[in-house]
């Protein structure tokens, strides 16, 4: 009869230890995150002005040196990786979710999970025997190449679980309706999948953006503006390595301030995109 | 056969190595409706799902037998499932809209997504089918507005029936419709059957006996995958010839 006054102290311990762990475990995270943004903003903020957006590199000692052409740069090179990384990771996602479920299924699944695995270097090292060395000069074709290889199995992989996750109810719905397995995909399966797809995209996105070493030997950087994929171009990664490497003061500060303009560009077009996208989805559902 | 009637014949179906049906011929009559009752698991859901084919979307599925709808053999070599579910319409246990399409898209889809080009307008087509799911004058207001899912349970599976009839099936089957519904939803979608048989045949899978008696002119009994009575509603609840058809629907199993 004693014992129903309620759970034991030891009990009521643990459980509070557990608790606090986790939100310890939490608060870490935004921490992190917090602490890299924070650094990045009172090293790099000084930096910042105008001509950083729209001048060349300068040499050391002559002001108004920027980065623009890194920016243009990068943004052309992730432009062609998308271009080529996207539709093969989503297409290849539909096929695992839809027609996966045989031995090459599980293949291609197995692949994509050791492409993911594979250090990015290697991936830059292949785009540079495969496109550097045929081609003969280095390019933005060739980073754009790599980085679609390192894009691809994040987009694979996340397409094909965020498909398995509409309700088997509604693929039969459309299949009941004597509506062909590929429309169903394309007309209801990936529109109920959107934002989880959108979400795997700009995972993969955020992930090459910032990817230095497989740009080393592919798109290898540029002093200068660039504007055709064929040849060497500046990226934002490049230029911060560069810069980080070089023994000048001024130059470690627009290394800063470029870190600060690639980190805020990349979770600008994420915040963008899951706009738009969740206006889209709302406007449909609601 | 009568119009828009159903003739099976032989029909088997396996999931992997277990056998779900067992040789089942049955003539189900055109324009009326015809109820599917027996206790969980003997091969009610199975049977309707080989009459559109839908039995084949689980991998492990497989049928052998003859199905007709009309004069087709809808397993007849160079008949496609796609075809067949067109004539052969289909409304779940579960409503299922589709979750991103408003209400108005949820009733074009069928149309739209067959890519059919028809003389008349689209908007045509989905108000007479939501008239004839008797749900028009429940959602005429907000068609483009409101998704198919923001809609009560009851006005959900009526609006997957409006689906369902907006491609004009000849044969329309239902795998315990008003199972997830209140008794009110139940009585609307009840009520439907009785003006739905005017003008497509009707097959309905039931748990419930008194649903079978209320909508349907003729009644299937099954146990074990095997068909083991088919008549008249009334002969079936009231003189059955088989003592296992008696003991199911007087209660004494099931």
């Amino acid at each position: 009869m004693k014992r129903e006054k309620g759970i034991s102290l030891g009990r009521k311990l643990r459980n509070h230890m557990a608790m606090g762990a986790v939100i310890i475990s939490a608060l870490l995270v935004i921490a992190s995150l917090i602490t890299i943004l924070a650094y990045l903003a009172v090293r790099g903020a000084g930096s910042l002005n105008w001509a950083f957006f729209t001048h060349l590199p300068r040499p050391i000692g002559e002001s108004g040196s920027g980065m623009a052409n890194a920016i243009a740069g990068s943004g052309m090179i992730l432009l062609i990786a998308s271009a080529i990384g996207m539709p093969v990771g989503i297409g290849s996602g539909v096929f695992l979710a839809e027609y996966g479920r045989n031995r090459f299924g599980n293949f291609l699944r197995f692949t994509a999970d050791v492409l993911n695995g594979v250090p990015s270097i290697v991936i830059g090292i292949t785009a540079y025997s495969l496109v550097v060395v045929t081609q003969k000069h280095f390019s933005a074709l060739a980073g754009g190449l790599a980085l679609a290889i390192i894009m691809v199995p994040t987009i694979s992989r996340s397409t094909e679980e965020m498909l398995l996750m509409v309700p088997h109810s509604v693929r039969e719905a459309a299949l009941g309706l004597g509506i062909p397995r590929w429309r169903t995909t394309v007309s209801v399966l990936l529109p109920a999948a959107t934002s989880g797809i959108v979400t795997g995209l700009m995972l993969g996105f955020a992930r090459v953006a910032g990817e230095t070493a497989p740009l080393l030997f592919t798109a290898l950087g540029n002093q200068f503006w660039n504007w055709k994929p064929g040849h060497p171009t500046a990226a934002l990664p490049l230029q911060i390595y560069t810069y980080a490497l070089s023994p000048f003061d001024e130059w470690h500060r627009m290394a800063w301030a470029g870190a600060l303009v690639l980190i805020l560009l990349i979770v600008g077009t994420v915040a963008v995109v899951r706009l738009v996208t969740a206006r889209s989805v709302y406007r449909v559902t609601v | 056969m009568t119009a828009g009637g159903i003739r099976v014949e032989r029909l088997n179906a396996w999931f992997g190595d277990k056998q779900a049906l067992r040789d089942i011929s049955i003539n189900i009559e055109g324009y009326h409706t015809t109820a599917i009752i027996g206790p969980s698991g003997c091969g009610k859901s199975t049977f309707v799902r080989c009459l559109n084919r839908m039995h084949e979307v689980n991998p492990m599925a497989r049928a052998t037998g003859r199905v007709f709808i009309g004069n087709t053999d809808i397993y007849e070599n160079g008949t496609t499932p796609v075809e067949v579910r067109r004539r052969v319409g289909m409304v779940f246990q579960k409503p299922n809209p589709f979750p991103t399409m408003s209400i108005y898209d949820n009733v074009a889809a069928g149309l739209k997504l067959n890519g059919w080009e028809r003389g008349r307008r689209l908007g045509d087509a989905v108000e007479q089918a939501l008239r004839r799911a008797a749900l028009w004058d429940e959602v005429k207001d907000d068609l483009k507005k409101k998704s198919g899912a923001s809609l009560s349970g009851g006005q959900q599976q009526r609006l997957c029936i409006a689906r369902a009839l907006a491609v004009e099936p000849e044969v329309l089957l239902m795998d315990e419709p008003a199972s997830a519904l209140d008794p009110m939803a139940t009585a609307k979608i009840e009520d439907l059957l009785f003006e739905l048989k005017q003008s497509v045949t009707v097959v309905i899978v039931t748990h419930n006996m008194q649903q079978a008696a209320r909508v349907a002119e003729f009644t299937g009994f099954f146990l074990m995958g095997a068909l083991i009575e088919f008549d008249r509603t009334e002969q079936m609840f009231t003189k059955p010839r088989d003592k296992r058809t008696e003991d199911y629907v007087t209660g004494r199993f099931g």
